[in-house]
């Protein structure tokens, strides 16, 4: 995220596209209907009008798939009705001419075909976003689950710096990060092209760096995705897979490709708190500590690391990760004594010395408090804001990105789009929150949201199973009625191993980010018998 | 500036309510319906204070200082007002105290026995209520109300839900959902906020009822599991057990707000589900050791010792290496887990395996 969550409080506008707000990240949501409320703008564009959406000031449903056609629409609009920043865009960006001659393209009409949103709504939410200064996008998988993911990202950007959004408290562009330390194992390096720091293995110097302090050569190659990892598994060519307190076989797509590559393996070995549906295929499994059971950093959404404590002791056996981690490793290296570390912060202290993002970051300093990177310096107070008066690169760079269709599209066989997401009472796989009795209670079941009309014609009442096919596999699930979702599109999530949405997605990848395409695949429903 | 005098003192002021101004100048008035997370409210009439020149006493949390003002905050009048005020509500309130959830940790009892009421003099009509079990996590034991609406004020103030409001008029009045239906068939999130300003039992954790109260919990303080806000908690612990999730009111981030995941989602940490043991696949155990195993309750595992776990991940982590290439080997890391522990997997696969095959869940 650019900016803070305490900023969102000075924001006169917010345009939420691509994020249940409310149910993904619920102390932001309420965040933003206080301010709301209080008398900031709402824009949200989502294919299903979810509980933001019954307090914004416009509510664009479009059709999963178009979120570029629509941004572009919105800095068309704004382009030709001159209400653009015009000091920023002159003084902090470039690229701006070819965008724009990119967008002329892009008028309301041809973006009401592609979006399904009528053009003069499309018109009045591109007023409402420019008229109303600081404004913040906050997005998140809605956006970039798409296999045109990547250049949604830059197309939120575009429209940010048109209006000069960015650099400015109350302004911003707000990517939700979903889980509690995915910023952190992304600063940490766990990511197949860069070590930590976002420092690119095929960088030379950056390798030298991390040879020198870890005293052995590095491959130079960046390595695989998740996804490509299955597909490799799938193909024989990846033998062996360590998987830690991640659950693939109900969170990754087109989930009989990876049972079966998973399946292929010579070795897997699972470290998790519970036997989860991966563990079942592991052949070693062993036990690690759950968070309350933890010492160490979690690195949250706005950039800010911070201390988590252990608060009891782990059950049984279970070790702590760090330290099953580093017996693993010891063994391989041949030499234990080169990683026995004190304690996490002794880890932290290795990685910091590491990390330019973290070079000033300690458990003792974070005993006192969060910091959010960067922190170049022990005596550097963290960032609040990012790019404030000069972006990281320099110049804001305005990309000019095509509208890119889904892969899959619907058609006579699979006529229905399904889009995926997640609930406020359950997490992921479910692993965890199916073991809190209350939020049974609250959500027992998967339910797919399918709007009245297209139900009437498959003859399915409220509370009828359904099958729902896909070209790579079915599912079973109960069916709600509701106009909460649009016509044409179905909404299912992937917290209920016995509903495996993931059945039916596309691994279907973005070219740069490799995320796949979750949010649209082609289905078709009937009742189930 | 203004000058006015608080229990003879003089003092400075730049406006504010009584309240305020007295608690800078360390002077504590008692309330009830008050809370610093929300819009004073001045219903309790616990606050009550003499203002010279008022003929009746004001709540100080509603009333704005002026120059020259003259306030008593404990005069003998003051505080047979207030003895007054808990008498009442003592005629309505169940003297439970020592079954009570709240026990400890409740500003009613603590002002019942700043003041000394025994017991009250006024008979007549109770609220009788049987307790409200009807929805997961909040329980709600209306008799211990005294409608200071701190609960509908935290619904709308802080998570703008408006769940939960007061139905009916005068002696029937009661905080409840639309209809009185369970909460879970309102729009209420169960973020549990309500609880979190209940001043008395009238609104506790459900799943607590019983494990510890106030003086026998320790709260460790961490971050939340769930998702990327990263919300400050204080986990709250007896014997070595969580009992309780809360939060705290100056915390950095939520500001002492939770969601339902964040304040009642922490049972998965005792479920007898946790693996406690390391497993075996039993064809795998059968070719190292040989023998059977000692069966694990999973089908097709045997428990194994941390040593013969990690030695034979470490040895076919190696055979895949040396037979097929460090790139052969893929390993996930999470972002459930720490940054220290991500920071030894990463170098664990670049330095030990030789691969950059090291991803996790960033995009799923």
């Amino acid at each position: 995220m650019t900016n803070s969550i305490d900023d969102l409080a000075k924001a006169k506008a917010f345009f939420v596209i691509g994020s249940n707000t409310t149910e993904q990240h619920p102390i932001i949501g309420a965040g933003m209907k206080r301010a709301v409320r209080k008398g900031a703008t709402l824009i949200v564009a989502d294919p299903r009008r979810i509980e933001l959406a019954r307090m914004a000031a416009i509510h664009l449903m479009h059709r999963p798939g178009s979120d570029i056609a629509l941004l572009n629409g919105l800095c068309h609009v704004i382009i030709r009705e001159d209400l653009h920043d015009k000091e920023f865009v002159a003084n902090r960006t470039e690229g701006f001419e070819e965008m724009k001659a990119l967008l002329e393209g892009y008028t309301p009409a041809r973006v009401e075909e592609i979006t399904g949103i009528p053009a003069a709504d499309i018109q009045k939410a591109a007023r409402l976003y420019a008229a109303s200064r600081p404004a913040a996008i906050l997005y998140s998988m809605g956006i970039t689950q798409h296999a045109s993911g990547h250049a949604a990202v830059m197309a939120v950007a575009n429209l940010a710096m048109l209006c000069g959004n960015i650099g400015v408290e109350g302004g911003g562009v707000y990517p939700l990060r979903g889980q509690n330390n995915v910023q952190g194992a992304c600063d940490m390096g766990c990511l197949p092209a860069v070590f930590p720091g976002y420092q690119q293995v095929a960088n030379p110097e950056a390798r030298i760096k991390f040879e020198k302090a870890w005293g052995v050569s590095l491959s130079d190659k960046p390595g695989l995705t998740v996804v490509e990892m299955m597909n490799a598994a799938h193909a024989g060519k990846l033998k062996a897979m360590y998987v830690m307190g991640e659950n693939p076989l109900v969170t990754d797509p087109d989930l009989q490709h990876v049972e079966a590559g998973l399946k292929r393996l010579d070795f897997l070995a699972v470290q998790d708190i519970f036997f989860t549906e991966t563990a079942a295929l592991a052949d070693v499994i062993l036990p690690g500590n759950a968070f309350a059971e933890k010492q160490g950093t979690f690195t949250n959404t706005e950039r800010r690391v911070q201390l988590v404590r252990r608060a009891v002791e782990p059950p049984g056996e279970a070790g702590s990760d760090w330290q099953i981690i580093s017996a693993i490793a010891g063994r391989l290296a041949g030499d234990k004594a080169s990683w026995e570390y004190d304690s996490p912060a002794a880890i932290m202290a290795e990685a910091a010395a590491l990390t330019p993002q973290y070079a000033g970051i300690s458990h003792e300093r974070l005993e006192k408090g969060g910091i959010q990177w960067p922190c170049p310096s022990p005596d550097h107070p963290g960032t609040k804001i990012l790019h404030v008066g000069q972006f990281s690169r320099g110049l804001g760079k305005f990309s000019a990105v095509e509208h890119i269709p889904p892969v899959e599209q619907t058609d006579a066989e699979y006529p229905l789009i399904l889009t995926t997401g997640r609930r406020l009472q359950h997490y992921h796989s479910g692993s965890m929150t199916h073991r809190v009795a209350g939020l049974n209670t609250l959500l027992p079941e998967e339910r797919m949201e399918i709007h009245p009309a297209d139900a009437s014609s498959l003859g399915l009442a409220d509370g009828d199973m359904a099958l729902i096919e896909s070209r790579r596999g079915q599912v079973k699930s109960r069916v709600q009625l509701t106009e909460r979702i649009k016509p044409g599109v179905v909404f299912m999530t992937f917290h209920f191993p016995e509903t495996a949405v993931n059945l039916l997605t596309i691994a279907a990848l973005d070219p740069v980010a490799k995320i796949p395409e979750y949010k649209v695949a082609a289905v078709r429903v009937k009742r189930a018998e | 500036m203004m000058t006015l005098t608080i229990n003879g003192k003089r003092t400075e002021a730049s406006g504010g309510a009584i309240l305020d101004v007295a608690k800078a100048n360390g002077i504590r008035i008692p309330t009830l319906c008050h809370h610093p997370a929300l819009a004073p409210q001045g219903a309790c009439r616990l606050c009550l204070v003499e203002v010279k020149g008022m003929r009746a006493l004001q709540p100080a949390c509603t009333f704005p200082v002026t120059e020259g003002m003259e306030v008593q905050t404990d005069s003998p009048k003051v505080r047979a007002a207030r003895k007054f005020v808990l008498e009442l509500l003592l005629s309505d309130h169940p003297q439970d105290c020592m079954t009570c959830e709240m026990c400890g940790n409740c500003a009613l009892q603590d002002l019942i026995y700043e003041y000394g009421v025994k017991e009250t003099p006024f008979a007549g009509d109770r609220h009788l209520y049987p307790l409200d079990d009807r929805d997961p996590f909040i329980l709600r034991d209306m008799e211990k109300c005294i409608r200071c609406r701190r609960c509908i004020r935290a619904c709308d103030e802080i998570q703008a839900v408006n769940a939960i409001t007061m139905i009916n008029r005068g002696f029937r009045s009661k905080v409840a959902a639309a209809f009185d239906t369970r909460l879970q068939d309102s729009n209420c999130v169960f973020c549990g906020q309500c609880i979190s300003v209940c001043p008395t039992g009238a609104l506790t954790e459900k799943d607590s009822h019983g494990l510890g109260r106030a003086w026998q919990i320790e709260k460790v303080t961490t971050i939340c599991p769930y998702c990327g806000v990263g919300c400050t908690l204080d986990l709250n612990l007896r014997d070595g057990r969580v009992i309780k999730a809360t939060s705290n009111w100056n915390d950095s981030v939520n500001r002492g707000v939770l969601c339902v995941k964040g304040r009642f989602g922490w049972q998965f940490l005792h479920n007898p589900d946790r693996l406690t043991r390391p497993l075996m696949r039993s064809s795998l155990w059968r070719e190292i050791s040989g023998t059977e195993g000692t069966p694990a309750k999973y089908d097709g595992f045997v428990e194994t010792d941390w040593e013969t776990a990690l030695d034979t991940v470490a040895d076919k982590l190696s055979a895949a290496r040396t037979a097929y290439g460090p790139d052969a080997v893929g390993i996930l890391a999470s972002a459930k887990c720490t940054n220290e522990e991500n920071y030894l997997v990463q170098k664990l696969a670049r330095r030990e395996i030789g691969t950059n095959n090291v991803d996790h869940c960033a995009r799923l």
